[in-house]
């Protein structure tokens, strides 16, 4: 079998902003942009990394979805307990530091952590963890 | 004039901002766990009082925002003893924690064994793993997840205290 990871996604409850996040403050590229105002999917992933992608969904956008479970989800976002993925890079403090000029909210600052890895966090817009990890 | 539908929508914006509130007190406890935080701070900061933020902090997250602090640094304490070459007192002022009495009492009911045991059965687990037992003393084997699940495997688990009896540490 010859199996790649090639799309997780993350909701978004703006998705301007969403897309103001991935692009402007991660830098990363924007592949495919469909749908309009709140229903949109955004596909964005590495510059040189065609492979794997991050796709910006609406929240609960499954025709099987009820109602209750589509406020459910959206409250979850709110308070931060829904999506979360874990990004890597090779120099976690240089990253910190381009990440947070981008007025973003921080969840930890670089922490060495005691099962040998070097780590922080961020929230996305939509409310998302997106934690970095050192690439060691 | 005003539709039930419009009010509904409203109430529910409003709920909305105010778990994205919640969710910048809980985030700033995590990123700030180690100054002289305390909910009086917490709750100026979102100029809401005390009570009314500890009660809807309860309300979403399950524990007061104070359980949460102290529970966040007692997990941040766990990873410094470990290290063996930090005194109790000195991990207790790392991670925040004004009084040594509070830290120590918090870290029994959250750990199931006081601070400076923990750090020594942390010491002789080091020592066993050193030698030829890999992995001694611990029940959770975190070697291979990503790291942020490990933390949340083996954090100490909230609003469930150790059992009276001391439990084997992982």
């Amino acid at each position: 079998m010859d199996i790649t990871i090639h799309t997780a996604s993350l909701p978004h409850d703006d998705p301007d902003a969403s897309l103001a996040f991935y692009r402007d403050v991660l830098g990363f590229e924007v592949r495919s942009d469909v749908g309009q105002g709140r229903m949109r999917w955004i596909t964005v992933g590495p510059a040189g990394q065609s492979g794997t992608s991050i796709l910006l969904t609406p929240p609960g956008a499954d025709p099987g979805v009820t109602e209750d479970e589509r406020r459910m989800i959206t409250e979850m976002m709110a308070k931060g307990t829904y999506g979360w993925i874990l990004l890597a890079t090779p120099d976690v403090d240089a990253t910190f530091e381009k990440v947070q000029a981008g007025d973003t909210e921080v969840v930890q600052e670089p922490t060495e952590q005691p099962y040998g890895i070097r780590d922080c966090a961020f929230r996305d817009p939509a409310g998302n963890l997106v934690r970095i990890q050192e690439l060691r | 004039m005003c539709k039930p539908e419009w009010r509904r929508a409203r109430i529910q914006a409003q709920r909305l901002a105010d778990l994205a509130r919640l969710r910048r007190v809980r985030d700033r406890i995590d990123r700030e766990y180690a100054q002289p935080l305390d909910v009086e701070a917490l709750a100026r900061d979102v100029d809401v009082s005390a009570g009314h933020l500890s009660r809807q902090f309860r309300a979403a997250y399950g524990e007061s925002p104070y359980a949460y602090l102290m529970t966040r640094r007692i997990e941040r304490a766990t990873a410094l003893l470990r290290r063996g070459d930090v005194s109790v007192t000195e991990v207790c002022f790392a991670v925040g924690c004004a009084s040594l009495g509070t830290f120590t009492t918090r870290f029994t009911e959250l750990v199931g064994m006081p601070p400076g045991a923990f750090r020594r059965q942390a010491a002789q687990a080091a020592a066993d793993a050193a030698g030829a037992a890999r992995d001694a003393g611990s029940a959770i084997k975190v070697e291979g997840m990503p790291a942020c699940v490990a933390k949340q495997v083996s954090r100490p688990v909230r609003n469930r205290e150790a059992p009276a009896a001391a439990r084997p540490l992982r």
